[in-house]
């Protein structure tokens, strides 16, 4: 007898259970049979609806419904989710999440959204993903929802904070409380000053937007405590903005240095300005495409490494090239600065029109590798990979440069050679050698700056006269015959053109700087570290 | 008296060479308006023009040559002068479009309409009237030669440093006219122009008055040029160059004279600007770039700088040189010229003219004789 009405109890719990899956199952069916139907009114009632219900399918059929990858199957009017394969599209059922088979675009018929329907969807998908099983990602929902400040969200942050144990989840719940606190219109005013607290305490640029909108609000006590907020995060942000604009005169520097460097050297060990060095950094850059291209023929999956194998390969094309200018050109012109000025000049134009000759005039793309892409966050500074490495290369030159200088043979009478040439000649110091050597590794640095600089700008014949003009400044400012001076005027110059550039604009600052040096060679004609000592005109 | 002075200057070759430049200039507007199209003898008005456009370059290319070849100051900036006199006359030829514009405003240019300008920028006052327009062309260019001179001197600013400093500050001109809110035009630059003096700019007698005009102009540089480098003030001018130290223990005012001549140098250039413009019918920031400076000191080396005709002769090849192969083989033509370039400075360092000196000394000389 008991064992009957357990049998009893258990199948009515069975089946009532079933009932009520295939209740739910009817229910979701329905709000999903519901977002297929009517105009974009009633899909919006579906999608709240659909939204509220909490079932673990509804966040995966909205996305699919905003991406528009949301169907009805025209033979059977089941609605199905499909994925592109070929020519043909993977359908799984929507309420269930079965696999459905194939069908072609035309046996489909596509549920449609506009732009304010999938602002909503996106807001649902929030809400519904608050109470997902990935921290991840249930943190990139509390912040989307602190953006979107929707108020209607506010019972679904409530429940997911009292649930919530992750720190970082529940800190980034508690903000976006703040937010839709002050979004909507019931919260008291002690909640909506706290919750002024928390949106300052969050202190980026989002929280700026929430504060300057709330303080126009109607009641005066808010509207002060808003506007003082505002105030003293705005000067947050400033102080951040500027240290913003310090790294990004550092990356600027750091190409200048790069750019300008192989510039100083012969300019300080021969007196020559040599025109052509744009062209060296161009033939830099083309030969980073040019190993790209052998990478991507031969072994295309070393294509991370396709940067680091043209950093050799350009340092000796382009100091090859620059030997040979000097051994055919410069040599001749021995004693004669204008005139090497002119003839280097016309060789940048014959360089320029042979590489437009051979690789045509247009950009060529020089991708960069993945450990180069992409950005993080230091504070509120947004710091993009491609330029820290970028920093990092130029003082590893830098570096290489001084330890050259300093304590190899050459290095030693390079500096002789800068200081005082014709006593290095009686000293026993081969000086037509030496003027090559440098010739090539000036060159050759500006090799590896083509290298760096096909990553952040575009592979063209014009290249190398964008940063002439800049690594003319660089020399002319920081002096020449020590490598400091270089390495100041680059971040100098750098920097102050990045602080000129909000006040003034790109173009405007570019000429104020080019100003700055034009008066400020008036006091120092010889740039910042010129040569200490006696010097023959 | 001034008459006097000009002419002493002179000497017999430049004497020659002016003749021929005044001839040059008077026979062909000549043979233009005389002669029926038809005849064999007709001077095209293109010709004209296109020669017209090859005389204001060899008077910039004289105008450089006096700052480079006798004073030894290689500005490679000089351009900008050139540039400065051709806006200040592009102001003018502006104004007197008036009201058949295509916007149809009797006072603002069409550009102004199109930045919604309310009313005319300051500085365009005044140039409607030629007179203004003129003088402007000479003031504006030798204002801004005398200011950077004035530092650049003073503080002895000297070789690669000077020539850095001259490029840099045409470089900035250009990107200053190249914005559009500057109120010259921006990077449209300034064309479409009617009038020029009440008689239109692409009329067959204006083209001849004008290119008289060049050749008028050049020869006065040439004669000017010559008395000045003639004279005494022209020798200290070339021992500046050779020997500023010297110059300077010996008591002479080394900056005066460098400050002198850049500025009427300047001066020239504007002029020649200022004649140019209504030729080639535009003016626009791309003659700020630093590249046509430096073709300019090309000019000057292929023809010998140092002499006042080498640059004149120099001017002429180059740039005939350039219309032809920019239409018959334009790949070639920057090879061209940065071949000549190189050619120039490692086996012409004394130019067209001196290759021609040479030979000629080379032929009257007996053989075995070292020359120089």
């Amino acid at each position: 007898m008991i064992a009957w009405r357990k049998l009893i109890g258990g199948i009515s719990l069975l089946v009532s259970l079933a009932l009520a899956s295939a209740a739910s199952a009817h229910d979701l069916a329905t709000l999903v049979a519901n977002l297929t139907k009517g105009g974009f009114r009633d899909r919006e009632v579906a999608i709240g609806a659909l939204a509220a219900s909490g079932d673990g399918r509804a966040a995966p059929i909205l996305q699919a419904l905003g991406a528009g990858r949301l169907y009805v199957r025209l033979a059977d009017k089941t609605v199905v989710i499909g994925e592109p394969k070929g020519d043909h599209l993977a359908l799984i059922e929507a309420v269930t999440g079965e696999p459905a088979g194939t069908a072609v675009v035309d046996a489909l018929k596509r549920v449609r959204v506009n732009n304010r329907l999938r602002g909503l969807i996106d807001d649902a998908v929030s809400m519904l993903t608050l109470t997902s099983p990935d921290a991840g990602l249930r943190r990139s929902a509390a912040d989307s929802l602190f953006e979107q400040r929707d108020p209607s969200a506010l019972p679904a942050v409530e429940r997911a904070l009292a649930a919530e144990k992750d720190p970082a989840v529940r800190r980034a719940l508690v903000e976006a409380r703040a937010s839709l606190v002050l979004a909507s219109d019931d919260p008291s005013k002690a909640q909506k000053l706290e919750a002024i607290s928390i949106v300052r305490e969050r202190g980026d640029r989002d929280a700026m937007g929430i504060l300057q909108a709330v303080a126009s609000s109607s009641d005066p006590d808010i509207r002060a405590a808003a506007t003082l907020a505002a105030r003293s995060l705005r000067q947050t942000l400033s102080v951040w903005e500027a240290a913003q604009n310090v790294w990004y005169g550092i990356s600027l520097g750091s190409v200048l240095l790069l750019a300008a460097i192989g510039l100083a050297i012969t300019f300080g060990t021969m007196g020559v300005i040599n025109m052509a060095h744009g062209e060296m950094v161009m033939l830099g850059a083309y030969t980073t495409f040019v190993v790209q291209q052998v990478v991507r023929a031969y072994a295309p999956d070393l294509l991370g490494t396709s940067v680091l194998v043209a950093l050799p390969l350009a340092f000796l094309v382009a100091g090859a090239v620059g030997i040979l200018i000097e051994r055919t050109i410069i040599r001749f012109l021995y004693g004669r600065p204008l005139d090497t000025l002119l003839a280097t000049w016309g060789l940048s134009l014959a360089l320029q029109q042979a590489v437009r000759t051979i690789f045509g005039p247009t950009n060529r793309e020089v991708s960069a590798p993945s450990w180069m892409s992409g950005s993080f966050l230091m504070g509120q500074i947004d710091v993009t990979y491609s330029r820290l490495w970028i920093a990092v290369f130029a003082s590893m030159v830098f570096a290489a440069l001084i330890l050259i200088l300093r304590k190899t043979p050459l290095g030693l009478h390079m500096r002789a050679v800068t200081q005082n040439r014709s006593m290095a000649s009686a000293m026993g110091i081969r000086t037509p050698r030496i003027d090559a050597l440098a010739f090539g590794l000036g060159s050759g640095i500006a090799g590896l700056a083509g290298v760096a600089l096909s990553q952040i700008d575009n592979v063209s014949p014009n290249l190398g006269q964008g940063y002439i003009i800049d690594s003319f400044m660089v020399v002319v400012f920081g002096g020449v015959g020590n490598l400091f001076g270089t390495l100041v005027g680059a971040i100098t110059l750098g920097i102050v053109n990045k602080f000129l550039e909000p006040y003034a604009g790109a173009v405007l600052g570019k000429i104020l700087a080019l100003v700055f040096i034009i008066l400020f060679i008036q006091r120092r004609p010889r740039g910042l570290f010129a040569l200490k000592g006696r010097f023959v005109e | 008296m001034i008459t006097r002075f000009l002419w002493k200057g002179v000497d017999r070759t430049l004497r020659w060479f002016i003749a021929l430049v005044l001839a040059v200039g008077i026979v062909p507007v000549l043979l233009n308006l005389m002669m029926p199209a038809s005849s064999g003898f007709h001077v095209p008005s293109w010709v004209l023009q296109l020669v017209g456009k090859y005389l204001c370059y060899a008077a910039l290319a004289l105008a450089l040559d006096l700052v480079w070849g006798y004073c030894g100051i290689l500005s490679l900036g000089h351009g900008a002068f050139f540039a400065l006199g051709g806006y200040c006359m592009g102001m003018y030829l502006m104004r007197q479009i008036g009201s058949r514009g295509v916007y149809g405003n009797p006072v603002l240019p069409d550009f102004m309409v199109f930045l919604n300008y309310k009313e005319l920028p300051w500085f365009w006052h005044g140039f409607d009237q030629f007179w203004f327009a003129s003088i402007m062309t000479v003031i504006v260019p030798g204002t801004l030669a005398l200011a950077l001179g004035w530092f650049a001197f003073r503080s002895r600013v000297t070789g690669v440093y000077l020539s850095i400093i001259t490029q840099a500050m045409t470089f900035a001109l250009m990107l200053a006219f190249f914005r559009n809110d500057m109120g010259l035009g921006g990077n449209n630059g300034m064309t479409d122009f009617k009038d020029i003096l009440g008689a239109p700019v692409q009329a067959d007698g204006t083209r001849a008055v004008l290119y008289l005009a060049s050749a008028l102009v050049l020869a006065l540089f040439l004669l000017v040029s010559g008395a000045v480098v003639g004279s005494r003030f022209g020798k200290a001018l070339t021992a500046v160059r050779d020997a500023e130290s010297r110059m300077r223990f010996l008591g002479y005012r080394v900056e005066g004279y460098k400050l002198f001549v850049f500025v009427l140098s300047a001066a020239m250039a504007g002029i020649a600007g200022a004649l140019y413009v209504p030729q080639v019918g535009i003016i626009n920031p791309g003659e700020f770039a630093p590249g046509n400076s430096i073709e300019a000191v090309l000019w000057v080396a292929v023809g010998g700088r140092g002499t006042l005709i080498g640059p004149v002769i120099g001017a002429f090849l180059v740039n005939w040189a350039k219309t032809y192969l920019t239409g018959a083989l334009p790949e070639v033509w920057l090879f061209f010229l940065g071949g000549l370039f190189v050619a120039v400075t490692l086996f012409l360092p004394k130019g067209v003219v001196g290759l021609w000196a040479r030979l000629r000394a080379g032929r009257s000389r007996p053989r075995g004789t070292a020359t120089a």
